[in-house]
């Protein structure tokens, strides 16, 4: 098992890593309920992103700090356990601080246990990496994924109810393609935006 | 009066409020197994079966041990261990007893545990409410609409092969695109929603 030697730089790389190269939303497609779930305005989409940031960045460390005493063969359950507990603990935050933006994600809080993102993290970084490298790793992505919610509930608010953050931006006359806010729009949204950094992808790709 | 209300459930769950394509439940399967259509079905009937088993066991938890102890802040953490359970206990079961079903299901049976329909559909069943026979076929109804929404995908998947698609649109940017068009189709269903 090869552990990074520990200096400010690797943290840093650590740390960047999750938002651009290897974004979880955009670059690796993981944990794509939320993000097209409650996307449906920029305050959901920043709750959601924000609580799962925090599970990401506590589940990591308590996985870090247990790995050497964990058995192999049994560290899913405890992984997952690991990370119920945090997931409750937010839920339990938000429905006392942020009672309407937990009444809008309603079903997913508790299901950010199954968001393939920590999972994935817990089991391919932070089960193997001292505590500060996995702090780092899970803040990055769990800001990652906080950037692509925000962009596609932006997204989505903006042309589906004409506002962002509940303040009306559009042109007076405006008419919100409702759809963009249904099921559907979510689909397409998520889809144009995955070919936009394809697309941009290719271009740069072909110039070196 | 009882058996219509159960015929609500299962249609609303199934189609006018499919579980993938308007809950959004269990999508990272939708997309990462819908590459053929033999996969596909098999993670359906995966999917239903670990589903209604979950909701029969999950409900009896919920009732006679979280409810009467006043537990119920600690529901996400006990479901998702009795998935984990379950799942690993299925899959010893039929492993040892049904070596067909193994042969078809074994691979996909992991999966399921980290498949948030699984996870969300118990959720469901809790915060609504719902007595035994309800939750079961609130179950039953949402891995069938599993299994019709992942075949359908497959199916157009299939065809996608002889399609001149954009480059910058291969993969899943096209997929996301026929998820949508899907999502469109099922939302026509909306208007039967018998309440």
């Amino acid at each position: 098992m090869h552990v990074a030697p520990f200096n400010i730089m690797t943290l840093f790389n650590e740390f960047f890593k999750g938002i651009v190269k290897e974004n979880p939303t955009f670059r690796l497609v993981l944990g794509i309920c939320p993000t097209l779930a409650v996307t449906t305005s920029l305050d959901n989409g920043l709750g959601m992103g924000v609580a799962t940031t925090f599970v990401l960045v506590f589940s990591n460390m308590f996985i870090s700090i247990v790995r050497n005493i964990v058995p192999k063969k049994v560290r899913i359950p405890i992984f997952i356990v690991i990370i119920s507990t945090f997931v409750t603990t937010v839920e339990l935050i938000m429905a006392a601080y942020v009672p309407d933006i937990h009444e809008a994600l309603g079903i997913f809080i508790p299901l950010i246990v199954v968001n393939c993102i920590i999972m994935g993290r817990a089991e391919a970084f932070a089960s193997k990496a001292q505590v500060l490298p996995a702090v780092a790793d899970g803040l990055g992505m769990g800001i990652g994924f906080t950037m692509a919610v925000s962009i596609i509930s932006g997204v989505r608010e903006i042309i589906g109810s004409g506002t962002i953050l509940g303040y009306e931006i559009m042109f007076s006359g405006y008419s919100p393609a409702v759809i963009m806010i249904l099921p559907p729009g979510a689909f397409i949204t998520m889809g144009l935006i995955l070919c936009f950094f394809k697309y941009m992808g290719n271009l740069l790709g072909r110039k070196v | 009066m009882e058996k219509a209300n159960l015929l609500a459930i299962f249609i609303a769950v199934m189609i006018t409020n499919n579980v993938i394509l308007s809950q959004f439940l269990g999508l990272c399967a939708y997309f990462g197994v819908s590459d053929s259509l033999r996969s596909a079905f098999s993670m359906g009937i995966t999917v239903t079966f670990v589903i209604v088993i979950a909701s029969a066991v999950s409900w009896f938890l919920d009732y006679y041990l979280l409810i009467p102890y006043h537990m119920e802040f600690l529901k996400t953490i006990v479901f998702i261990l009795v998935i984990a359970t379950l799942v690993q206990l299925i899959e010893m079961f039929i492993a040892k007893n049904i070596p067909l079903l193994q042969r078809m299901l074994g691979i996909y049976l992991p999966l399921v545990t980290t498949n948030c329909a699984v996870l969300g559909i118990t959720l469901v069943n809790s915060n609504e409410g719902f007595n035994f026979i309800e939750s079961l076929v609130n179950g039953l109804g949402a891995g069938l609409g599993y299994m019709l929404a992942i075949c359908l995908m497959a199916g157009i998947r299939g065809r996608l092969m002889f399609a001149k698609v954009p480059r910058a649109m291969q993969g899943m940017p096209i997929n996301f695109l026929i998820g949508a068009m899907m999502a469109l189709a099922f939302f026509g269903f909306q208007g039967f929603l018998i309440k």
